[in-house]
């Protein structure tokens, strides 16, 4: 690591302990929802400085993004308030963490050095990532083509994940469609912000698509391009209203459709086996093998963005539709 | 350099003790998602910092560029983050639930709640 | 060509099921394409355990990839058989779901609830079949997500608070997996499990690789519920909806067993396991005050689902102990209850689903008398409760004897005399409903009872049934056992 980029990092480590502390003990829930998106925006700094783009990308999304959001929508039903415990019980948690922190220390200790390019992760297994994939699958982004193809079906399981999350809250909160209630439809009046973000909007769908398609090539893919995606609708649906929002993507098609991503992904998956190949290998799917894994990729990152962006829509959806005013 | 290398990993552990301090020790049920958040992310630290290679870039292949950071962590970071996400938003959708049925998020005045509901019933 | 993709279609089928189920309007329709999928596993596990019986061993390259490079999926005799547990406690709680939902979960979830169960069973599955220490993770996660969901969706406002406890326990288990799993790709660069137990021999005295260790067993610790951190699991298990009590009783804990033994046994090896890590002289203090505590408080409670819980803890007791003893016998006592302990929780839990149906409560006070009027039913909990107890001609008695005969083989005699004791506590906790069944007269101006339908009483049977078939005929399960037992000892897993 240069010099500049370890000054980099020893700085922004120090910003995260700051922020860390501040949000262990300041009182007010809605600054530490704050502090927790700013955690995650110095988080994401840190995984570019690590060479992590992908990463930190995506933590920039869900960490800053959607999770504060959700939170925020969250604190607006249950409120603000906190009363302070009446006992005090700091000495049982206090304990706990630090033996643990004792053990993941002494557990550093025989851990090969930071950085360094010996160390058996970086002399096993991952050489013919680096190596050999942008001829084995034919991709230059060595993250796309370990997620999509070396280690495919982690990543469908992780659809199927964000699935289940989605089938939690769906039976949790439902979504509530307030029709036939006019009063409470009407947006409030914020011209500049609507007239913003109608101008926003086309460009963030925009990127959504570029992101989606170049993932192949620069830090992206199917996940993150969901993510902001969905980001284009919700932030329709905060400067306009929820219920504008679910007129244009309604929640009866976007559940089917949330679905139907997974079963893109895992149809690909059968496709491949009827082809005669195992579950998810691309190779079978074209006479070329590098084509066959064009193909799957595209195909299972279309998947991905498709389920992705919209249960992060239904979830916000969810959330907003169960307090009962308006955003 | 010795000093410092070890210096990314003590930082990251501070940050997950600190996180998961929050999680174990705070009475309010969204202060403790926030801190199962921080130590999360905090472990997500910790499998990246695992993958930086000295003098490396990031895992794209490039003209001219021989030494590239491992790619295999952020595939795992990403698929855990993805993961994180998932608990995180089910999570608060049970604290809306619970302060719908409670009418309090905070953990003492549930566990008060339930105890006299147990005393009701029997 | 089927039969070369088994071990993926085993854990593909219910995943991909999943979002099937979540499209199919009709309520009817998702419940009888679930029980199918259900049986469709049910079958494969048969399949998947008459293939590796001989000692063959499956693998399955996903993507085509070799490990370590890809993701592989291994079967080999030891989780053949608790993939046959699994999808057994499946094929007998999926058709029974319709009839007990009806009353304990508001229509508009059914189809959220079966979506729900294929979720959980995959990710089971998968955890149990997979030989890859992260995707371990992701699978385990798929399970915990669609079980928070599934207890909460139990009637009282309790199960919300238990749903969220476990939850954060949960996750807290499975953050410290991850945190295990990266110190040990720190260590060796690789994650898949054959290959990690190749190289962990070579790093023995590492700090690193002791710090890994600890994080993984304290992480599986949390999901199987081990003394003293099992506080979850009572509530859980009592607020949930009664089929999925069954359901999630009798597997989920079984298959958090099975991952624990396999990184003791398979990835880091019995000999750094137990002769360097003695990780023995931690499990038999807790397993032992495990059971014994657990049997206990177990007398003093009034819901009986609750008091299954407690049992539930006991049992894992029992287990872990079978385990601690480091002898082959041991071992084998400790799979075979297992397997033993869901078939009489299962039938237990199913039983007492068919109770709460008809009388919408399973406080032990308001069974009372109820042993004429729903005499099947009751006859399958006292079933159930002698092979709790160890009753010989049950599943109880073989894995009881073989803990036992596993304990006086090492000489430690007093730990017999502790398994007795509790034996007999388990007799006082049973009793206590049973007594109230059959003995106390059912309260004047209560409503009069029926007999549970059909639908709830023929797969309670069947579960019930196989407590006495494998307790009569125990050589089928015994063998299995002992010969994954006699496996994880001579390392010839890999």
């Amino acid at each position: 690591m240069s010099n500049i980029n370890l000054l980099i990092d020893v700085v922004l480590l120090a910003m995260l302990v700051l922020t860390t502390i501040a949000i262990v003990r300041i009182e007010s829930l809605f600054a530490i929802v704050m502090l927790t998106g700013v955690f995650s925006l110095l988080a994401a700094n840190i995984f570019i400085i690590l060479d992590a783009v992908d990463v930190a990308f995506t933590e920039a999304a869900v960490g800053a993004g959607i999770s504060t959001v959700l939170m925020l929508a969250t604190i607006g039903i249950t409120g603000y308030e906190q009363k302070r415990r009446r006992k005090i019980s700091w000495v049982a948690p206090l304990i706990v963490v630090t033996i643990t922190g004792a053990v993941l220390v002494y557990g550093t200790l025989d851990m090969p050095a930071f950085t360094d390019p010996e160390a058996p992760i970086h002399t096993h297994v991952a050489p013919r990532y680096i190596n050999e994939s942008p001829t084995e699958v034919g991709i230059p982004n060595m993250v796309t083509s370990v997620l999509a193809s070396y280690r495919g079906y982690d990543t469908m399981g992780e659809v199927i994940v964000v699935f289940a999350a989605l089938i939690g809250v769906l039976s949790l909160i439902g979504i509530r469609e307030h029709k036939g209630d006019p009063k409470h439809l009407e947006p409030p009046a914020r011209p500049v912000l609507q007239v913003m973000s109608k101008f926003m909007i086309p460009f963030i769908i925009l990127f959504a698509l570029y992101v989606q398609f170049h993932g192949d090539f620069g830090p992206g893919g199917g996940f993150q391009a969901g993510v902001i995606f969905a980001v284009a609708i919700i932030l329709y649906a905060l400067t306009f209203s929820q219920q504008d929002a679910m007129d244009l993507a309604p929640p009866r098609i976007l559940k089917r459709l949330a679905s139907l991503g997974v079963l893109i992904y895992g149809g690909t998956g059968v496709v491949s086996m009827l082809k005669g190949g195992n579950f998810l290998d691309y190779n079978v799917l074209a006479h070329d093998p590098v084509h066959g894994q064009h193909y799957g990729i595209l195909v299972i990152e279309f998947g991905v963005g498709l389920t992705v962006a919209c249960v992060m829509m239904l979830i916000f959806f969810a959330f907003i539709s169960r307090g009962d005013r308006n955003p | 350099m010795m000093s410092l290398d070890l210096y990314n990993y003590w930082v990251v552990i501070f940050l997950m003790m600190a996180g998961f301090y929050m999680l174990i020790a705070s009475n309010h049920l969204i202060r403790k998602i926030i801190g199962l958040n921080i130590f999360q992310t905090s472990v997500f630290m910790l499998y990246i910092s695992l993958g930086k290679v000295a003098g490396g870039t990031a895992p794209i292949a490039a003209e001219g560029i021989d030494t590239y950071s491992n790619p295999l962590p952020h595939v795992l970071i990403l698929t855990a983050i993805v993961v994180g996400i998932s608990t995180t938003s089910l999570a608060l959708a049970l604290v809306i639930r619970i302060k719908e049925s409670y009418d309090t998020v905070q953990e003492d005045e549930i566990l008060e709640l339930d105890s006299i509901a147990d005393e009701e019933g029997s | 060509m089927i039969n070369e993709h088994l071990p993926a279609l085993q854990v593909v089928v219910p995943l991909l099921a999943a979002p099937i189920c979540f499209l199919i309007p009709n309520k009817r329709l998702s419940w009888l394409f679930a029980t199918l999928v259900s049986w469709l596993s049910f079958a494969m596990a048969i399949l998947l355990v008459i293939a590796v019986n001989d000692g063959t061993i499956l693998h399955y390259e996903f993507g085509g990839w070799a490990p370590p490079w890809g993701i592989e999926y291994k079967v080999d005799i030891f989780n053949s058989y608790v993939l046959l547990i699994v999808t057994a406690i499946g094929a007998a709680v999926f058709p029974y779901s319709w009839k007990s939902i009806q009353k304990e979960i508001p229509e508009t979830h059914h189809r959220i609830y079966f979506t729900a169960m294929l979720l959980c069973l995959a990710g089971l599955l998968g955890m149990t079949i997979t030989g890859d220490a992260f995707n371990l993770f992701v699978l385990l996660e798929i399970s915990s997500l669609s079980s928070y969901t599934l207890i909460s969706l139990g009637r009282d406002r309790r199960a919300l608070t238990a749903s969220f406890q476990y939850l954060i326990m949960g996750t807290i288990g499975a953050t410290f997996i991850l945190i295990g799993v990266g110190l040990l790709y720190a260590l060796t660069g690789t994650l898949n499990m054959a290959d990690l137990a190749s190289r962990i021999p070579a790093l023995e005295g590492s700090r690193t690789l002791e710090a890994a260790f600890a994080f993984l067993i304290l992480g599986f610790g949390l999901k199987l519920a081990m003394f003293p951190l099992h506080l979850w699991l009572p509530n859980a298990y009592s607020y949930a909806p009664s089929s999925v009590s069954a359901f999630i009783g009798a597997t989920a804990t079984k298959v958090a067993i099975y991952a624990l033994l396999r990184f003791l046994y398979t990835v880091f090896g019995s000999s750094f396991s137990f002769d360097y890590m003695q990780v023995h002289w931690l499990l038999m203090p807790l397993a032992i005050a495990s059971f014994m505590f657990a049997s206990i408080v177990a007398i003093f409670q009034d819901g009986i689902k609750r008091l299954l819980a407690y049992s539930s803890v006991a049992q894992i007791g029992y287990i872990l102990l079978g385990i601690s003893l480091v002898n082959v016998t041991g071992l084998t006592a400790a799979l075979l209850h297992m397997f033993n302990h869901a078939l009489m929780k299962g039938g237990l839990f199913l039983a007492l689903g068919a109770i709460a149906y008809r009388i919408g409560s399973t406080r032990v006070q308001s069974i009372a008398g109820i042993g004429q009027a729903m005499p099947y039913t009751m006859a399958a909990f006292v079933i159930g409760s002698l092979s709790l107890i160890g009753v010989p001609l049950t599943v109880g008695f073989i894995s009881k004897w073989y803990l036992i005969l596993a304990t006086l083989e090492k000489g430690y005699w007093p730990l017999t005399v502790l398994i007795i004791i509790s034996s007999l506590l388990a007799v006082v906790y049973t009793w206590r409903v049973i007594e109230t069944a059959y003995f106390q007269e059912r309260p004047a101006g209560a409503p009069a009872v029926k007999e549970a339908p059909l639908s709830l009483l023929i797969p309670t049977w069947v579960v019930i049934l196989a407590n006495l078939y494998f307790g009569i005929n125990s050589s089928l399960s015994t063998d299995l056992a002992s010969h994954a037992a006699l496996l994880l000892f001579g390392g010839s897993l890999l």
